[in-house]
């Protein structure tokens, strides 16, 4: 099998469980204060890290491009609190326009 | 508050679920069309979407493979993306109906925007908008990834700029974190430290899945909610 298949059946359950966990076994109630503090601050670091890692590297080196320059655009669309569409679609065209130089 | 029937409070959640069914169509086709460009063939991609509908974990496993990262390390990734579901879950919890199985099923509706519509403050959640708001935006993601595959052919990712795609849409996310508040930001800040020091000195994969200890932060300083 290959990666991409092993990745998408272990994910399938994965993501069933993680979503179920907490209505099947909490009912109503919580979990403790430390665990739920440092669970609420994961999905920030990872999100930081696909970002920094997906703009800057390619391999094992850092690099800036159109790619960069796409997500920058994006990321100050964001900002001024533009939708996910329109910021998205500003950081391709950025890219795309610059790559058509 | 008026108590109004579940089948209305359904239409209500399938309403505010149809408005982010179109930025979800076109995020969809796009991840179609990378996966096409990666060489996942047709049929991974649609079923990816179809069992797992999730695209930042689909989105984190694309970014991993691409960079020549093993299997492994991209369903790490994906499932430590993936784990604001799990608190996400726990919040819902006590408005889910039935047994465990049920709840269990009920419970898989749970994603970003219908979590976020489906909110009523204090705990509270409003079942019937959560599950009607999910089924537009699963319809939108599924039809979306066929569409973006069988065009894949035709289209050069790059030209277009769809990239830019994956880290921006992970960026739109993130910049949603970071208002919630400033341990939100300092764990971004170590994250992105720790995971770009270690890109030239390990294997694609592994700084996405080191940056998590950006999220200790949580044992310090804490606070009431």
């Amino acid at each position: 099998m290959t990666a991409v298949w092993t990745s998408i059946v272990v994910l399938a359950v994965a993501n069933f469980v993680i979503k179920a966990a907490g209505p099947v076994l909490l009912g109503g109630r919580e979990l403790p204060r430390p665990v739920l503090d440092v669970i609420a601050l994961l999905a920030p670091a990872i999100l930081a890290a696909l970002v920094v890692v997906g703009t800057f590297s390619e391999d094992r080196s850092l690099r800036i491009d159109a790619q960069t320059a796409g997500v920058a655009v994006a990321g100050a669309a964001f900002v001024l609190r533009a939708s996910m569409l329109v910021a998205i679609f500003l950081g391709a065209l950025t890219a795309a326009l610059l790559r058509a130089l | 508050m008026m108590r109004r029937d579940s089948s209305s409070e359904f239409r209500t959640g399938i309403q505010a679920g149809l408005a982010f069914a179109l930025p979800t169509f076109v995020l969809a086709v796009s991840f179609g069309v990378l996966a096409r460009s990666l060489d996942w063939g047709v049929v991974a991609p649609i079923v990816f979407s179809a069992v797992v509908f999730s695209g930042s974990a689909q989105f984190a496993v694309a970014d991993v493979l691409d960079a020549g990262g093993s299997a492994i390390a991209a369903i790490v990734a994906a499932i430590l993306v993936n784990a604001r579901f799990a608190v996400m879950g726990v919040a819902v919890a006590s408005s889910l109906h039935g047994g465990r199985i049920r709840r269990a099923l009920e419970a898989q509706a749970t994603v970003d925007a219908s979590w976020a519509i489906a909110n009523r403050g204090g705990g509270r959640f409003e079942r019937d908008v959560l599950i009607g708001a999910t089924l537009p935006q699963y319809i939108a993601w599924v039809g979306g990834t066929a569409l973006g595959v069988l065009v894949g052919d035709a289209v050069d990712a790059e030209a277009l700029g769809l990239d830019v795609l994956f880290p921006a849409f992970f960026l739109g996310l993130l910049i949603e974190e970071l208002r919630r508040g400033r341990r939100q930001v300092a764990a971004a800040a170590i994250a992105c430290a720790v995971s770009l020091a270690l890109v030239p000195l390990t294997p694609p994969g592994i700084p996405i899945i080191a940056a998590c200890l950006g999220a200790l932060l949580g044992l310090w300083g804490r606070r009431a909610p």
